[in-house]
């Protein structure tokens, strides 16, 4: 094994030919109805050392791809067509036994999902292990230990016998990436490597990730939804589009002059490159002069200055249980305020365990807060009685962020939009019927969509159902639970423009809660920072992003991957 | 030359990829609910067509058994025909008493099947309420439900049974009551823990925050919402569980627990044949082929039912 590992790498290298070179690859599925095409003439160069990205949305054929590379198809799919030269040789349909050898050694692979791509009941350690194991390195404690600490896990001789649930998500990260790097292979796949993660995990990762690759030489296959980042972490980015390679180039060059309509319309709409707000009034025929006054003068529109909503002090403790009775308090919102004006966008920032959605429970009255108060257009919500309680929710409505859980699938699209009607008893058979309509409309759905059901719809299609379901008791609030995080760039982009339009015309008010501070950019006019339960920093969003206070906003907002690119402004 | 490929902006011509609408919706097929979806999986599964057909025939036993036989099953038996062999009109041939097999069987039918259907019936009246209690809404209601459930279900079927039927009152009134009274008592913590469990996965769902949050109540999404999702796991184990009833009453039947001797059931006739079993086993492979069918055919149903409803294979 050790021989043909040299041999290969002098050839490569002498020869000064690319690692990994895909040729012309079909991949095709057998399912149920046929023989389905995932991936037409893909190809790609990959260099020794060269870190390349391939970008595109679910379903484009990014992950495929990628998968063939490592012979790691799943069971109905096939390499239809095309090469895949791994140093000259081709893998595409090589035997499960040389890419045994060449998995581990040569290609290494982290993949997606931290929190299911470790064994839940095998110490970090002896996963490591196994894969030294399985690739004839030596692999005692100390070998293992070092390949974690390489990995940037602190004090790695202990955490190597701990087991997974006890790491966080960005430790698991790290152990993944020190199992992938652990043979010091020469191809790194890389599959989302932090699209769980917070943006500062995620920054802190990647910043590891390349130094380690950069140290030993490693070329890094990557793999992501996200155009900044892929543009700020590769020398060359590829871009997917329902299976075919629609453009590939230097990653600089790719941005600043995309060719291809499609990758013309991803640099458009990736909010990470995007730097203004969404300028809806502009398409509703409003004057550019009042488009361009400064969104904070609130002379102009004086309704606006109403607080719709006061949050004063709110705290919330939760009681967990710390066994034979006894409970620890864990507070999850401390001693939060502020107001939320009438016709805006307010966001809350912050990353996973902030307190965020625990605000936004409170808000709509489905959480009792601990203490604090939430008034409502000058009435605290805290007082109101079951019918009060029925009346505001009439009047604040929330979107959640699974687009997948939020409808329910066994009422179709009509009963779903028509149920707040019905529970409300509002009009009767044939009024709700417009009604629905209208809406559908509103949210530019097809009318047919009402017989449908929510599997058959996409996930940005149900968040848009989502939002009509919303708006059917004319709400004066609504609450967006990180409304757009689980859908696609160009389909994130059309639910936001959809959201700024209603707002623009229906005089919304939204309270969007998010991890993602690109999207708040696009679309909010106030930002609250919250950090563990605290707010850390408030005011109004260009405020906060042009100037930021507190060194958690700074780290936040540093961390927005393509954050540093600098783009001439006509493109973003 | 190929280094020189690497730095290359390479843009594919549009026409091969041309870019759709972002979102854009299908509507090229029917729409599907989750039951039609189920149907149309349904219909082309053998496992599903076979036992439907088998369900359905006896069902028709059960309901006409004059359709099938013109012997009377009890009157008429001649002990000169005891352990007779197959003649014209009685083509299974005889019982130790010398009634005819064939018509027993055929008139058995019914009991099976009645017990097997009340007993469903009423332990998911029983079932689905307790677990639907249990699991939506937690706390001391979930502990005491769980807690008496697990009681009954530590209780082994055949010994609850011989005490329960020795109740005075239950001796007394011998039939398929008594039978139906005493799988119910024993059989719905099944049931409950079941719909409990599949309760539970569904009441966190963000569909039911948002029915919540739009002013409908705890039972209120509970009805609504809650249970027709976790329908799919009560549906699948009712089917099976009436095979299992159906078997349980044979079990308690063959012990002369059951029904009493006067009523037709493949029980009785097989606890019956006991004494003829060396000399004519026929008498005891009749009746408990029918048995092993008609449960074997709910069984089959419910697995076929299982595949058809699993949520994981409705993704598109």
């Amino acid at each position: 094994m050790t021989t043909s590992d040299v041999t290969i790498e002098e050839a490569g290298i002498q020869a000064g030919r690319p690692l990994l070179e895909i040729r012309d690859l079909a991949i095709s599925f057998k399912t149920g109805s046929g023989e389905v095409q995932a991936v037409r003439n893909a190809h790609l160069t990959i260099m020794p050392g060269e870190t390349v990205a391939i970008v595109g949305e679910s379903g484009s054929g990014k992950s495929t791809t990628a998968l063939a590379a490592i012979g790691l198809l799943p069971g109905n799919g096939r390499v239809a067509g095309g090469q895949i030269l791994l140093d000259g040789e081709d893998i595409a349909h090589a035997s499960e036994k040389r890419m045994i050898e060449l998995r581990g050694n040569i290609i290494g692979m982290v993949p997606q999902d931290p929190m299911s791509n470790l064994n839940p009941v095998w110490k970090i350690g002896d996963q490591v292990k196994e894969t030294l194991k399985a690739n004839g390195r030596p692999s005692g404690p100390d070998d293992v230990a070092k390949v974690l600490a390489q990995a940037g896990l602190p004090d790695a001789g202990r955490r190597a016998k701990q087991y997974p649930h006890e790491f966080s998500g960005g430790m698991r990260q790290r152990a993944l990436i020190a199992i992938g790097l652990s043979c010091q292979p020469r191809l790194l796949i890389a599959d989302e490597p932090t699209s769980a993660l917070d943006v500062t995990v995620q920054r802190q990762i990647l910043d590891h990730l390349e130094k380690m690759t950069d140290e030993l030489g490693t070329s890094v296959l990557l793999i992501t939804h996200d155009l900044g980042l892929a543009a700020e972490r590769a020398d060359k980015v590829v871009v997917m589009y329902r299976g075919n390679v629609v453009e590939a180039g230097p990653s600089l060059e790719l941005l600043q002059n995309p060719q291809h309509p499609y990758t013309q319309r991803l640099v458009a709409s990736a909010p990470s490159l995007a730097s203004r707000r969404i300028q809806v009034a502009k398409e509703l025929g409003v004057s550019t002069e009042e488009v361009l006054a400064p969104r904070g003068s609130a002379a102009v529109k004086p309704a606006l200055t109403e607080d719709v909503l006061q949050i004063q002090n709110l705290r919330k403790v939760f009681k967990m249980r710390a066994g034979f009775g006894k409970s620890t308090d864990f507070t999850a919102v401390d001693d939060v305020s502020f107001n939320v004006k009438r016709g805006t966008t307010t966001a809350i920032v912050g990353e996973s365990g902030s307190g965020k959605s625990t605000v936004a429970q409170m808000v709509l009255n489905l959480l009792e807060p601990t203490s604090g108060k939430i008034i409502f257009d000058g009435v605290d919500t805290s007082a109101l009685n079951t019918k009060e309680i029925f009346a505001f929710r009439r009047r604040v409505q929330p979107i959640f962020q699974d687009p997948y859980g939020s409808l329910d699938p066994m009422y179709n699209i009509y009963r779903t939009i028509e149920e707040p009607l019905r529970v409300h008893k509002i009009g009767d058979k044939a009024s709700r019927e417009k009604k629905v309509r209208e809406l559908l409309d509103q949210v530019s759905l097809p009318q047919s969509t009402m017989q449908r059901y929510p599997n058959e719809l996409s996930g940005g299609q149900r968040q848009r159902v989502a939002i009509a379901r919303a708006l059917a008791l004319d709400p004066e609030v609504i609450i967006c639970d990180e409304a757009v995080s689980a859908l696609d760039v160009l389909v994130q982009a059309q639910v936001l423009n959809l959201l700024a339009e209603l707002q623009s015309r229906l005089g919304l008010t939204y309270l969007f809660i998010t991890h993602d501070l690109a999207v708040v950019r696009q679309i909010a006019d106030h930002v609250c920072v919250m950090e563990k339960g605290k707010l850390v920093e408030t005011g109004s969003t260009d405020d906060v992003f042009e100037a930021p206070q507190r060194d958690y906003t700074k780290a936040l907002l540093n961390a927005i991957p393509g954050a540093r690119l600098m783009l001439p402004p006509e493109v973003a | 030359m190929k280094t020189n490929r690497t730095s290359e902006h390479y843009v594919a011509p549009v026409e091969e990829t041309p870019l759709l609408a972002t979102d854009a919706v299908k509507v090229d097929d029917a729409p599907l609910s989750l039951w039609a979806d189920a149907w149309r999986k349904l219909r082309r599964r053998p496992l599903f067509i076979i036992s439907a057909i088998m369900i359905t025939l006896i069902i028709v036993v059960a309901v006409f058994p004059g359709l099938f036989t013109q012997v009377a099953p009890d009157n008429g038996c001649e002990l000169a025909n005891s352990n007779g062999a197959p003649t014209e009109g009685h083509p299974l041939g005889f019982t130790f008493q010398g009634c005819d097999i064939y018509s027993r069987i055929i008139h058995g039918t019914q009991a099976s099947l009645m017990v097997g259907v009340f007993s469903v019936i009423s332990v998911l009246i029983i079932g689905v309420t307790l677990g639907a209690l249990a699991g939506f809404f937690g706390g001391w209601v979930d502990t005491v439900i769980a807690r008496l459930g697990d009681i009954f279900f530590a209780l082994p079927i055949v010994l609850g049974a011989l005490v329960l039927t020795q109740l005075p009152l239950m001796r007394e009134n011998r039939g398929v009551g008594t039978v139906v009274l005493v799988l119910v008592v024993l059989g719905w913590p099944q049931m409950a823990r079941i719909t409990r469990g599949a309760v539970i996965e569904v009441r966190n769902a963000d569909f039911v925050t948002a029915a919540r949050s739009l002013g409908v109540s705890r039972i209120g999404s509970l009805v609504s919402h809650v249970l027709p999702n976790a329908l799919a796991p009560i549906i699948v184990l009712a089917t099976m569980e009436l095979g299992v009833f159906i078997v349980a009453e044979a079990t308690l039947s063959f012990l002369g627990i059951g029904m009493p001797g006067s009523v037709m059931s493949w029980g009785n006739d097989i606890s019956a044949a006991q004494a003829s079993i060396r000399t004519n086993p026929a008498v005891l492979l009749y009746p408990a082929t029918a048995l092993s069918i008609t449960v074997l055919s709910f069984i089959m149903l419910g697995d076929a039912l299982r595949d058809a409803l699993d949520p994981k294979s409705r993704q598109r």
